[in-house]
């Protein structure tokens, strides 16, 4: 495809939301939005977690029933029951988990309920095989995969071609794709752009939904925000910088991400020598008072195992690691604790968050000894320290007492940095503290990260996406295969750079240097 | 308190001040035990309009009461070992174990008390080795107490020879049919160890911690928990609580039986644990819950024998029970989840 011009003649309507306003109880998701998707355009469509992208989408999917406003499809105003309403018009959402049956070959899923392609009594494998063959043809995909492939043996990259493939067969005219990008490679990601571009130029109408700001740049003819459920900016994308778009989805201009003022990092606070683990081979690095190391590396570089080796989770076979001097015996990450190290781990979900649980409890979970007197627990103490975290990283949360699986995710994220901050510990180690939190919520996330190495704190951070750790940190750690493998201080660390590092021991092996 | 200064102590007071008292109420009840008091009721109100005559007499509340006072007991421990992401099968078989030993502490000693304080401690013991063997073996926790349960079964037999030995101290005599005020020993044990339990699981950190291991071991251990010091010590507790219902048991039946506590104790404290809220995923149920479970079953029980349903259909309608309880209770959970 060749780069889209903005065209100033005006391409035909799909599908139309008009006024569409839609509450959850007392909060209001989309506050009437009006907003047009046309034939052989793409539009990307952003905004915080939150903003009600999701909700528009689903009401365009036939998931959900606008309270007020209307739905306007092929000319005339329609109302969507169920999705199956939508898919009849020709309206198809690609979710972020496609839904595909993992036990059945790729061809059986395609045609699945499709009864017009069976001959006499039986499924008929070579046409089945023969329309799947052309299909896959058609995507680029026929060398990769073959008809009879288990479904559930393909990557995230495949099925999700493979729902976008199902979804051709029924006259596809508006095609919804939710963070479609967030698990693939760059590659992978490229390849989809191809199809997405091709589908445009066939005249479907593509709605797409992105953090990437890149992406949407290179994919986009018209860019709409949402903020608060409402409709801020509604323009071709050519007509907008990127800087206007964070601001329309963040409702603020955003000065300066990053707190670029010079730090003075005191002592040595976190002494890691020659830790080995089974992943990770020696090891040796210190992290000073006020300092921000960044910790960067392809996926199995090594980066998290360390931080989990470092704080006790995984076991160590030789090193050591020595808190403001004193050395720690690591037999559990209650010994690093104990000797004032936090840690927000890679999957806050899985490891960091009790989700049925109350942001009170969550945030005080660290700290036992000062929310209870003789085991009991002391709810004054707890619900005050609670709250003072909740307000300085602004949590947004309608209670203390709200389960923190309701919460979004950089909110969920800024609580288990409460639990850490409730310890004021001496060291911390974050990685990926961003990774799928909106704009917003990030910039409170350097914010913060900036004001801790300000208060002395030694700052140990992982992050797979470059521009945000060359912008926090003062120096950047490289590793692969498990060892450091470079270091580069703050001046010299450009993202070229830091990938020849990464990829000297690891060659062929991109996809972890993506850029939001 | 110092929060009230805070913005968000002032947001949560405005939020609170918008719900209505009826929503306020549920939330604190929780969805699940409010439903569970609806289906108490309407099993109270159909048993009381059939036989209005004899169940509202007191004489049967407390037959109620001295009837599920074990299974109650076993059932809220049965909930903490839940909540913490285990199950005990073994339950059972330490109450029979229990029994023998009080009864030969009984001979041995002549102190009821000292007798007692023995089954409680055999009853520990058990549970210490349940725990070992889950935490330092790495055994799932129902394979684990499936084989323990075995085990305990056979030291019972063992240890009597697999004879009944009688008791015949007036102490337990007292405790199994006494009264003092009116109300039976037996109901105010129950009383005072779900209370102890309440205590334990909602105002103490280490309630807080059986929850926190239950909910994401991961993440506990993440949290500086010693997860491994957390789970034997929740299959010690809910061994001593077998020992002490093997107490009750021994008191209501003068004697100790290496064969009493078979008959699907263990599976009829899981099932309670279960019909009041508890996820076999762990991290969720409340001592309430488990309590409600059992007066549910125990109402039933009454309920049925009352209205002369034969043994056999009990059986039958107790498995019903369960199985429309956990349909409703994962109905519940997909619209409030």
């Amino acid at each position: 495809m060749a780069g889209s011009s903005p065209a100033p003649k005006r391409l035909e309507s799909v599908v139309e939301a008009v006024g569409v306003s839609k509450d959850f109880g007392v909060v209001r998701a989309l506050d009437r939005v009006s907003l047009a998707i046309r034939a052989g355009e793409v539009l990307a469509l952003v905004g915080e977690n939150g903003a009600g992208k999701s909700t528009l989408i689903r009401i365009f999917e036939g998931v959900f029933r606008p309270d007020s406003g209307a739905i306007v499809a092929l000319g005339a105003q329609r109302v969507f029951r169920s999705p199956a309403d939508a898919h009849a018009v020709g309206i198809r959402v690609i979710h972020q988990e496609p839904d595909i049956i993992p036990d059945l070959s790729i061809a059986e899923n395609l045609f699945l309920g499709d009864l017009r392609r069976t001959r006499r009594i039986f499924f008929d494998r070579g046409d089945a095989a023969r329309r799947t063959r052309q299909i896959l043809a058609e995507f680029g995909l026929e060398k990769e995969l073959e008809p009879w492939t288990r479904a559930g043996d393909l990557g995230p990259a495949q099925r999700q071609l493979m729902e976008i493939m199902r979804a051709l067969r029924g006259g596809l005219r508006v095609l919804a794709l939710d963070e479609p990008t967030s698990s693939l490679t760059e590659d992978e990601a490229q390849r989809l752009f191809r199809v997405v571009r091709r589908l445009k130029a066939d005249g479907v109408a593509i709605v797409y939904i992105s953090h990437r700001m890149r992406e949407v740049r290179e994919l986009a003819d018209r860019v709409a925000v949402l903020r608060d459920g409402r409709l801020i900016v509604d323009r071709p994308i050519a007509e907008i910088a990127d800087n206007e778009i964070v601001q329309a989805m963040v409702g603020r201009p955003i000065s300066d991400l990053f707190d670029r003022s010079e730090r003075r990092p005191g002592p040595p606070v976190l002494c890691v020598r020659g830790l080995t683990t089974k992943r990770v081979k020696d090891v040796s690095l210190d992290v000073r008072a006020g300092e921000v190391v960044g910790l960067a590396g392809l996926i199995g570089a090594g980066r998290s195992e360390l931080a989990e080796a470092i704080f006790g989770h995984d076991r160590s076979l030789a090193g050591s690691v020595a808190v403001g001097g004193r050395a720690i015996r690591l037999r559990s990450p209650a010994d690093a604790i104990a000797a004032g190290i936090g840690f927000a781990p890679e999957d806050r979900k899985s490891q960091a968050l009790l989700l049925l649980r109350s942001v009170a409890n969550n945030i005080s979970l660290a700290v036992p000894d000062l929310i209870s007197r003789f085991n009991f627990v002391r709810f004054g103490a707890e619900r005050s320290i609670a709250a003072s975290l909740v307000d300085r990283l602004r949590i947004r949360t309608p209670s203390l007492d709200q389960a923190v699986s309701k919460l979004s995710g950089g909110n969920q994220q800024k609580v288990v940095l409460g639990r850490w901050l409730a310890r004021r510990p001496k060291a911390l180690i974050l990685d990926e503290p961003t990774r799928g939190i909106d704009v917003g919520a990030k910039a409170e996330i350097y914010r913060l990260i900036a004001q801790l190495a300000a208060e002395g704190v030694a700052l140990l951070v992982i992050s797979s996406e470059l521009p945000e750790l060359i912008g926090l940190a003062d120096r950047i750690v490289v590793m692969a295969g498990g060892r450091i493998v470079g270091e580069l201080p703050r001046g010299e660390a450009k993202e070229e750079r830091i990938l020849q590092l990464a990829m000297a021991e690891a060659l062929g092996e991109v996809g972890e240097a993506r850029i939001n | 308190m110092t929060e009230a200064k805070t913005g968000v102590a002032a947001g949560l007071a405005e939020s609170r001040a918008q719900k209505s008292a009826v929503r306020s109420m549920i939330e604190r009840v929780g969805t699940h035990n409010l439903s569970l008091l609806i289906a108490l009721a309407i099993l109270i109100a159909i048993f009381g309009g059939l036989r209005p005559d004899v169940f509202f007499l007191v004489r049967n509340i407390l037959n109620i009461g001295q009837a599920i006072a074990i299974l109650g007991v076993l059932a809220t421990a049965q909930t903490i070992v839940i909540v913490s992401g285990g199950l005990d099968i073994s339950v059972g078989a330490i109450v029979g174990m229990s029994t023998v030993y009080i009864a030969l502490a009984v001979g041995w000693t002549g102190s009821p008390l000292l007798s007692i304080l023995f089954g409680v401690f055999v009853g520990a013991i058990a549970g210490v080795v349940n725990g070992v063997i889950i935490t330092v073996g790495r055994i799932n926790a129902v394979i684990a107490t499936l084989g323990t349960m075995a085990v305990f079964r056979g030291v019972a037999f063992i240890v009597s020879n697999g004879q009944s030995i009688s008791i015949f101290d007036p102490a337990f005599r007292f405790i199994g049919n006494g009264k003092i005020f009116g109300l039976p020993v037996t109901i105010m044990v129950l009383i005072a160890m779900v209370a102890a339990f309440f205590v334990l699981m909602n105002y103490t950190v280490t309630g807080r911690n059986i929850y926190a291991i239950g909910g994401n071991q991961v993440v506990a251990r993440l949290a500086g928990l010693n997860v491994r010091a957390y789970q034997i010590g929740v299959y010690t507790l809910s061994g001593a609580t077998a020992g002490l219902a093997g107490m009750l048991l021994a008191a209501r039946t003068g004697s100790g039986q290496p064969i009493s506590g078979s008959d699907g104790l263990e599976l009829e404290a899981i099932t309670a644990a279960v019909l009041g809220g508890c996820a076999l995923t762990g991290g969720k149920g409340t001592i309430i819950g488990g309590l409600l479970g059992v007066l549910i079953i125990g109402v039933l029980d009454n309920g049925l024998i009352l209205t002369s349903v034969p043994t056999f259909y009990q059986m039958v309608a107790k498995g019903v029970l369960l199985i429309a309880a956990v349909i409703i209770a994962e109905l519940q959970g997909r619209r409030y989840g």
